[in-house]
């Protein structure tokens, strides 16, 4: 690619990319053998995927079981639920993206808003395994889901952990209703595209048959709206409702209303920096670097640093409120947070989610692709390390002495945790191999015009406004 | 996927103002009949310049959120209070602020599956193993206005406002060959590209 290409300082994209360079440059990887950098990433992800299985087919054996987990009271959750919270939270940033920065009418999200759609949804399905190993008997998980059933027993619609199922599965669900919406007129510029005449009739299946039409397009953005306008309280509620399996509770450490902001700060927080993490790898292995430009990633750095200061806000308040409620089995947790046996993951919490990112407010740093890649992951162990604090800490000692005990993962514990990225890195690894990784026709929308006038501009302004008056263009900026 | 107008003059262009000022002139100054256009991405005042009406999807989305709702509450008041009640520390069997959270998933759920089946029907989408396009530069860098018209007349009319109109190209759709699937076209006449 030509440095003609790189956008000036004061512009997202490059007002010299055109149409139909996007389109080839967003489809050709999807027709060509992928490049040797990607086939190390992905054997690497599917060797640790193994790690994943391993653990979970030995859990099936009988003799083994659960009891290959170090799981046992007071922690029966263990690292299964830390890994739950941790990619359910994941997941979130592609939600904001996709629906809340859509809303804001935040034209930069169009670069990234794809990647960070498959990312939600691969996130959320890595997050259903954790629940799926832990019910012990996987091939009855469907017992969760209210069926009339022989036994004639419902499910107990008071308990948080069911409000769990439906509002996990629901957000899943309508992520990829979102996602798939936003890729139809994709998968008809591929259609189009396409040489092979296999390849043209399955984009042709996959794109519903979409041809551009304004009135398809007219029904097509209200829906899109629509989604837009379901998915922001549903991506709020997500991470409220699985707070409350803790927050209802009376566990000294859980037991509090600050759980459902404080969750889903944390889970954009995190969800923003997988996001950085999972770009920065993109644009190396698909040199998309005119695409998601340093600005973009500026602007993702950014929102990072905000969550980071807001999220750093809740664990003050949480000593705060641990001292000033006069609780003292508040105050002893909060206590053995710091200076307990479980004093290192804390201490690695605060460190890598309140200290490190600050590093962002220096612009060289927030442009620095090197170093905004290694925060990134210091914040994605931060943020593990957050839910680990809560659920872990929490549990170990609670009101009676006689209940106390320390967890410690067993070596299958940390395979399944590990195993857990390998088998999210191969979902988007092949999402980047065989799906148009940036929504074209969004991109399309916002390319900067060209420099040269259309062959009409003599007869508008340059948004279509004819001399008839009533041309129907309003620019952005005049709407509301 | 919109029904294709037979017989139709149609026009390309590389950019969405020109198109959007074309459909707009057409509609609003020539008066043609069922003028549709085609384009790469959603075009924002072309819904104004066609005269189009407001989708109806949306509407279709929130009776589902509300229908939704209503159902997942009433799963939960019934299977608790109804078909098996089970007394929890002598809490009430509907005890709805512990269900509205699944209620609110439920709801969400459906408007989900109403909003993309309303734009599906909408638009005449479901999977086809071969789609009839106009033209396959439309889904990547061409705009594209199609005038639907009646008789020989009305056909130069067309034609020659896409002219005026310094339209990149002029085509006139003839027909649809069913069994090979694809559009028939017919040179415009007197069709010469003109200079750029």
């Amino acid at each position: 690619m030509s440095l003609a290409l790189d956008p000036k300082e004061d512009e997202l994209l490059s007002s010299n990319i055109k149409m139909e360079r996007v389109t080839e440059d967003v489809l050709a990887p999807m027709g060509r053998f992928p490049s040797w950098p990607w086939h190390i990433a992905f054997g690497i992800a599917q060797t640790l995927m193994l790690l994943l299985l391993i653990p979970v087919a030995l859990q099936m054996v009988p003799g083994y079981g659960l009891g290959i987990f170090g799981l046992q009271n007071p922690n029966g959750w263990g690292l299964y639920i830390v890994n739950f919270v941790f990619w359910v939270g994941i997941g979130h940033a592609g939600t904001l993206i996709s629906a809340i920065l859509f809303l804001f009418r935040q034209n930069w999200r169009t670069s990234i808003n794809r990647s960070a759609e498959a990312m939600t949804i691969f996130a959320v399905m890595t997050a259903g395994v954790f629940p799926l190993i832990h019910v012990g008997r996987t091939w009855v998980a469907y017992w969760l889901v209210p069926y009339p059933a022989e036994r004639a027993l419902w499910p107990q619609f008071r308990s948080p952990l069911l409000w769990d199922v439906f509002a996990v599965t629901t957000y899943f669900t309508i992520s990829l209703l979102f996602w798939y919406q936003g890729l139809i007129p994709d998968w008809a510029t591929a259609r189009d595209r396409a040489k092979n005449k296999f390849f043209r009739m399955l984009y042709s299946v996959l794109s519903f048959g979409w041809t551009g039409s304004a009135r398809d397009w007219n029904h097509y953005e209200r829906a899109y709206r629509q989604f837009a306008f379901l998915a922001t309280p549903l991506v709020l509620s997500v991470h409220s409702i699985v707070s409350f399996d803790f927050a209802v509770s009376l566990i000294p450490g859980w037991h509090t209303t600050i759980f459902p902001p404080y969750f889903v700060v944390g889970a954009i927080f995190s969800g923003f920096a997988m996001v950085v993490t999972l770009l920065t790898i993109m644009r190396v292995l698909y040199r998309m670097e005119h695409y998601i430009t340093d600005t973009h990633l500026e602007l993702m750095n950014k929102v990072i640093l905000a969550t980071s200061i807001i999220v750093a806000y809740a664990y003050g308040s949480e000593f705060f409120i641990a001292w000033y409620s006069g609780h003292e089995y508040e105050q002893y947790q909060f206590l053995s947070r710091p200076f307990g046996v479980y004093a290192i993951p804390f201490w690695i919490m605060v460190t890598c989610n309140a200290f490190i990112p600050q590093l962002f407010w220096f612009k060289k740093i927030r442009r620095s692709v090197p170093a905004m890649f290694v925060i990134s992951i210091f914040v994605n162990i931060g943020m593990w390390f957050e839910r680990f604090n809560i659920f872990i800490i929490s549990l170990h000692n609670d009101f009676l002495p006689s209940n106390w005990g320390v967890y410690i993962p067993t070596i299958f514990d940390i395979s399944v945790t590990i195993g857990s990225f390998g088998l999210f890195f191969t979902l988007f690894l092949a999402f980047t191999r065989v799906f148009p990784t940036l929504a074209i026709a969004e991109l399309k929308a916002t390319l900067p015009s060209p420099s040269h006038g259309s062959r009409l501009s003599h007869l508008h302004d340059g948004h279509g406004q004819d001399d008839l008056g009533h041309a129907g263009y309003i620019p952005p900026e005049a709407k509301d | 996927m919109a029904k294709i107008p037979v017989p139709a003059v149609m026009g390309f262009y590389d950019d969405a103002d020109d198109l959007m000022l074309v459909c707009d002139r057409a509609v609003h100054r020539e008066k043609f009949k069922g003028v549709d256009s085609y384009s790469p991405y959603p075009i924002h005042g072309m819904e104004e310049a066609l005269g189009l009406k407001r989708s109806w999807v949306s509407t279709v989305a929130r009776i589902g959120l509300i229908l939704g709702a209503f159902l997942g509450f009433i799963l939960q008041a019934w299977t608790s209070a109804v078909d098996w009640p089970v007394n929890i520390g002598g809490k009430p069997y509907v005890s709805w602020p512990a269900f509205v959270p699944v209620a609110f998933e439920a709801g969400v759920l459906l408007a989900g599956f109403a909003n993309l089946l309303s734009m599906f029907a909408a638009c005449h989408l479901y999977p086809r193993l071969k789609t009839i396009v106009l033209s396959k530069r439309i889904t990547n860098d061409r705009f594209v206005i199609v005038i639907p018209v009646k008789d020989a007349e009305e056909e130069q009319r067309a034609v020659d406002f896409l002219r005026e109109h310094k339209t990149l190209k002029v085509k006139i759709i003839e027909g649809i060959d069913q069994e090979q699937q694809r559009v028939i076209f017919r040179a415009a006449p007197l069709a010469e590209e003109p200079a750029r």
